[in-house]
């Protein structure tokens, strides 16, 4: 699992931030990115992903087998447009503009590039702030944080233990994997997909239940120490929010609301540059 | 410090879970005075686990049933105060310092009642400082659990507990999980604490030995849901109510006892260090020089050879660093070392789970570096520590043959081999029950079968007897002796329990950072007091009563003992 | 109904999803459809919300799959989270019919009844959900996600519909203990 991205203690501006900032900001930008289709908006998210990203002091090598694999599922996926839908990019922009035949019933139109490069921008909206978010925020405030916008304090915590556990869990998957194929079970592509299916469950069956006794022995000693018997908790890890903060968050909500004034002032959620 | 009040008061106490047709706890009658430390033995089944449940009131709240009778703690009730009004009262400590370490960080963990309790966040700040400082926690406040030894997080469970200014602390099995040297300093840390903090002590634990490295008030003895016994340790150590009730005693005493001695209070054998010996002095001398001992060696070729194997997981640390050793047929190795030093990376080398940098192993002479985790697992067994990290199946003879299946073996075959596993291993009657309806001991010979039937010839197990009490242990342990001589298997065993070494292995590897630094019989590696510190291991008590009896081979004194103590089982 | 979420779903619902994000990696790859994959988490998320009820199974589905996404993709498909939360809360709706924790989902009914929930929510989520979302956020092609939609429903009725009622099935039948044994000689 050397591919997982995550979190890495640093003193840039980034990592100053509290985690529900970074939160807020998080949501927004991903809540934008989800309803606008504007290219001129796209462009600009992502030159202030690249930015952000470039002050966070994320280092290439973190990230770059995550990435890499995006990519090729993204041209996977725009590929795939194409095939099933060659001319998706003329019904949006209402026109076309024949570049090349290609065969049969398939020809390239600027309409069609010109879509397909907007779903590939916006898909990468994303991933900048996913990237940031994860390396510079401490999984110690993320609880808090959700707790900070509303969310009830149980479900808050809920993910504290998720994040606390995913290491043991992990851990415990790699030993009874291990044990497992030395008995003459293995998890490989070979033989029947119901063979496959049992196999697996030879692995998963052993780490579901000592999940569940886990789930036992987490669940008393966390009623032991008086968890859930008050309204609300304080968080030893809540950071203060500072002016550094509260701008972010004001330059969130504020971006959010313009670039949705922009994107729908036409009725319209697409930048059309061909009419 | 003790005043005339108790601070826990059981009078005639019963409990019964409302899935039992018994009742767990008999009429229980027990006071324990502020101050006091005591110490709750028995063995599972014994009810001392119901006894501490009631205390923090997880019994009757959490875990129903009738409960009747009166418990005061702290002049309250715990059944009217609950689970939350009790936690400011009596703090806790769990066996499973995993479990009970919920939050990301130490620094978060130990704030972890606070948060629950509404503290605003300075005071947190203040109080955890103040906790990790009197824990030596400071240096770890921002680590996670996965960063800390046994040790260390079993102290982040007991700050967590003290952080709340409990009166009452509640230790169940604190010793279960950790290495003997690790356990020791528990013990005085708790003793410290207690002093300092001007706190109760209630300590439920089977390791008796262990927990009278320092003195103890009193120790409250149960068996079948009653208490058997409440006397000071030194009366309680002339008796024979401990083995009576499945509870082992200190090696020094059953030494002193099978030399014919008979032990009396006022000699103080609650520690040995302490403990005046001059009446027995001759007795022990003449016991010594009459036991029969017989050197056995055994001249057969070598199964394993390992030579100077390196591995590291990363740039940062040599995880085994240039480790040799050998193992003939037939003989059952223990490999010891603390938490982290390289024991189980050296058995997942073995199995293949891992490769090595450098160094090779051979199997009955060949290199194995070619062979896939599977083909190895047709010569080299492997038991996991849990059974229940192992068993995949619901039914015993399916969970079995689940090896044997998959390799594709004619079905034939697989029943008789399968059938005749099941009789060895004692499990041929429940044959067609499913894996559910065993107890913990039943299941571990479940999974030590599930390996057998591939006829592995050499047999690695990882702590087969972690956190089981004595009558446990030697049920597991008696089976392991009685496979070896029904069939011809070589074992090798990962443990921390220093009395396994001594009452079953032949020779002891003892590991420290990654090096073999001792290869040699168990009885010379636990009167070895260099390597007994630098592998974090506990010098046997019979080092220390041979030392004082004035015998001067301790070793061959601590083998004479065990030989004659297996003679008689 | 009243939603029970007490400290034992608090743990459940984080501690299965850290058990749903650890097998994130985890897949079947099915050899008939290139780069399509049986999701084995899918029946841990579909166990979880049948012992402990639409709440964790919901947030199993939810925080899973965009803790999952991120950690491991670098991005969120937020018009695939939302369907997961639908298949657990979908399942967890009838958790109290299958009483799997009194031991009582040892029969042909209930295992018949917990596939044809499966089955719908599956179909809500997959069929309809995610493509919706998909066309309403990415303005991609109706046919191509209805097609993936369909592909997803199919991976994941049939991981669910074997491996997690075997699981739920015999998770039944361990804590429900069993009476009647007797040793044979």
């Amino acid at each position: 699992m050397s591919n997982m991205i995550s979190y890495e203690q640093k003193n840039t501006p980034i990592h100053k931030l509290s985690g529900l900032t970074k939160l807020v900001f998080f949501i927004l930008w991903c809540l934008t990115s989800a309803l606008t289709f504007d290219t001129r908006i796209l462009i600009l998210m992502i030159i202030i992903g690249v930015v952000i990203y470039w002050i966070a002091d994320v280092k290439w090598k973190q990230v770059s087998g995550v990435f890499w694999a995006i990519m090729f599922f993204m041209v996977i996926n725009l590929v795939c447009i194409f095939f099933f839908s060659p001319y998706e990019g003329c019904k949006i922009y209402d026109s076309r503009t024949d570049i090349l035949h290609l065969f049969g019933n398939y020809t390239l139109t600027k309409q069609q590039l010109f879509y397909e490069f907007n779903v590939f921008i916006k898909y990468f909206t994303v991933i900048p702030s996913v990237f940031i978010f994860l390396v510079t925020t401490d999984p110690s405030e993320l609880a808090s944080s959700l707790n900070g916008i509303g969310v009830p304090y149980s479900i808050s915590y809920a993910l504290e233990i998720t994040l606390r556990y995913i290491p043991d869990i992990q851990d415990e998957y790699h030993k009874i994997k291990n044990a497992q194929e030395a008995r003459g079970i293995e998890m490989s592509s070979k033989g029947r997909l119901f063979d496959r299916i049992k196999n697996t469950a030879a692995i998963i069956f052993p780490l579901l239940f000592s999940t569940m006794e886990r789930i036992d022995v987490v669940s008393n000693a966390m009623e032991l120490r008086g968890f859930g018997k008050k309204k609300k908790r304080t968080w030893y890890s809540q950071r203060p929010l500072v002016a550094a903060d509260k701008a972010v968050i004001v330059f969130s909500v504020a971006f959010f609301a313009i670039t949705m004034i922009i994107t729908y002032m036409d009725g319209n959620r697409f930048y059309n540059p061909f009419l | 410090m003790v005043t005339d009040t108790p601070i826990i008061e059981f009078s005639d106490v019963s409990f019964k879970y409302h899935a039992q047709k018994e009742p767990t706890l008999k009429n229980i009658n027990l006071k324990i005075y502020p101050g006091e430390k005591i110490l709750i033995a028995g063995q599972s089944g014994s009810g001392k686990s119901t006894l501490a449940h009631c205390l923090n009131a997880l019994i009757p709240c959490s875990f129903t049933g009738d409960m009747s009778g009166t418990l005061r703690v702290c002049g309250k009730e715990p059944a009217k105060l609950g689970v939350f009004g009790m936690s400011q009262k009596v703090g806790t400590v769990l066996q499973d310092t995993d479990g009970q370490f919920i939050a990301l960080t130490v620094a978060e963990d130990l704030a972890f009642a606070l948060e629950n309790d509404e503290v605003p966040r300075d005071e947190m700040i203040a109080k955890v400082a103040e906790v990790s400082d009197k824990l030596e926690l400071t240096n770890f406040l921002g680590s996670a659990p996965g960063a800390l030894s046994g040790g260390q997080k079993q102290r982040v469970s007991l700050g967590g507990v003290m952080a709340c200014d409990v009166k009452i602390l509640l230790f169940d099995e604190p010793l279960a999980n950790l290495d003997p040297a690790t356990g020791k300093r528990t013990i005085s840390l708790i003793d410290d604490i207690m002093h300092d903090e001007d706190m109760t002590v209630v300590i439920i634990e089977h390791r008796l030995e262990d927990v009278l490295y320092k003195d103890v008030d009193r120790v409250v003895l149960m068996d079948g849901g009653r208490i058997v016994a409440d006397m000071h340790p030194d009366e309680l150590l002339c008796s024979d109510l401990l083995v009576d009730n499945g509870i082992r005693e200190p090696l020094y005493i059953s030494a002193l006892k099978a030399a014919g001695v008979k032990i009396s209070p006022d000699t103080h054998p609650q520690h040995i260090e302490t403990m005046d010996i001059s009446p027995y002095k001759d007795a022990v001398h003449s016991w010594y020089h009459e036991a029969k001992f017989e050197h056995v060696g055994r001249e057969t070729e070598n199964l394993l050879e390992v030579k100077n194997l390196k591995y590291r997981y990363d740039e940062s640390r040599q995880v085994i660093d240039d480790v040799s050793f050998e193992i003939k047929k037939g003989e059952l190795v223990s490999l010891v070392g603390k938490n982290g030093a390289g024991k189980s990376t050296l058995a997942s080398l073995i199995c293949g789970f891992n490769k090595q940098d450098e160094g090779t192993i051979l199997f009955a002479g060949e290199d194995i570096a070619d062979l896939s985790i599977a083909q190895r697992g047709e010569k080299i067994g492997y038991v996991m520590q849990s059974p229940n990290q192992m068993i995949s199946k619901p039914m015993i003879f399916d969970e079995v043959s689940l090896g044997l299946v998959t390799r594709g073996v004619p079905e034939a075959e697989i029943k008789e081999r399968v059938n005749e596993i099941l009789k060895i291993c004692g499990l041929y009657p429940f044959r067609n029950w499913p894996v559910s309806a065993l107890s913990f001991g039943q299941k571990k010979r479940v999974s030590i079968a599930s390996i057998l039937v591939m006829k592995p010839e050499l047999l690695i197990l990882d702590e087969p007897t972690a956190g089981q009490d004595y009558k446990h242990y030697t049920e597991i342990m008696e089976f392991i002796r009685d496979i070896r001589r029904q069939m011809p298997i070589t074992i090798v065993m990962i443990t921390h329990d220093m009395h396994l070494m001594l009452e079953y292995t032949d020779r002891t590897l003892v590991l420290t950072d990654g090096k073999l630094i001792m290869n040699a019989t168990p009885a010379e590696v636990l009167t070895d007091n260099k390597v007994c510190d630098k592998a974090y291991l506990k010098r046997t008590s019979l080092y220390d009563l041979a030392m004082k009896c004035g015998i001067e081979d301790a070793s061959e004194f601590a083998a004479r003992f065990i030989e004659d103590e297996r003679r008689r089982k | 109904m009243k939603l029970k979420f007490g400290i034992k779903e608090v743990v459940a619902l984080g501690i299965g999803t850290a058990l749903f994000v650890v097998l994130t990696t985890v897949q079947i790859p099915l050899v008939i459809v290139p780069n399509t994959a049986l999701q084995p988490r899918m029946a841990i998320l579909a166990f979880f919300a049948a012992v402990f009820g639409p709440l964790v199974g919901a947030g199993i589905g939810l925080i899973g799959h965009i803790l999952g996404d991120a950690i491991f993709y670098g991005s969120v498909w937020w018009s695939w989270v939302f369907p997961e939360l639908i298949v657990g809360a979908g399942i967890g709706a009838l958790a109290k019919k299958f009483a799997v924790k009194e031991g009582k989902f040892n029969n042909v009914k209930n295992i018949i009844v917990f596939n044809i929930t499966q089955i719908v929510a599956n179909a809500i989520a997959w069929i309809l959900v995610a493509p919706v979302l998909d066309i309403l956020i990415y303005s991609e092609p109706a046919n191509k996600v209805f097609a993936q939609g369909m592909f997803a429903f199919l991976g994941n009725f049939i991981i669910i519909g074997i491996l997690g009622t075997l699981l739920i099935l015999v998770y039944s039948k361990v804590v429900g203990g069993s009476n009647n044994l007797e040793a044979e000689e």
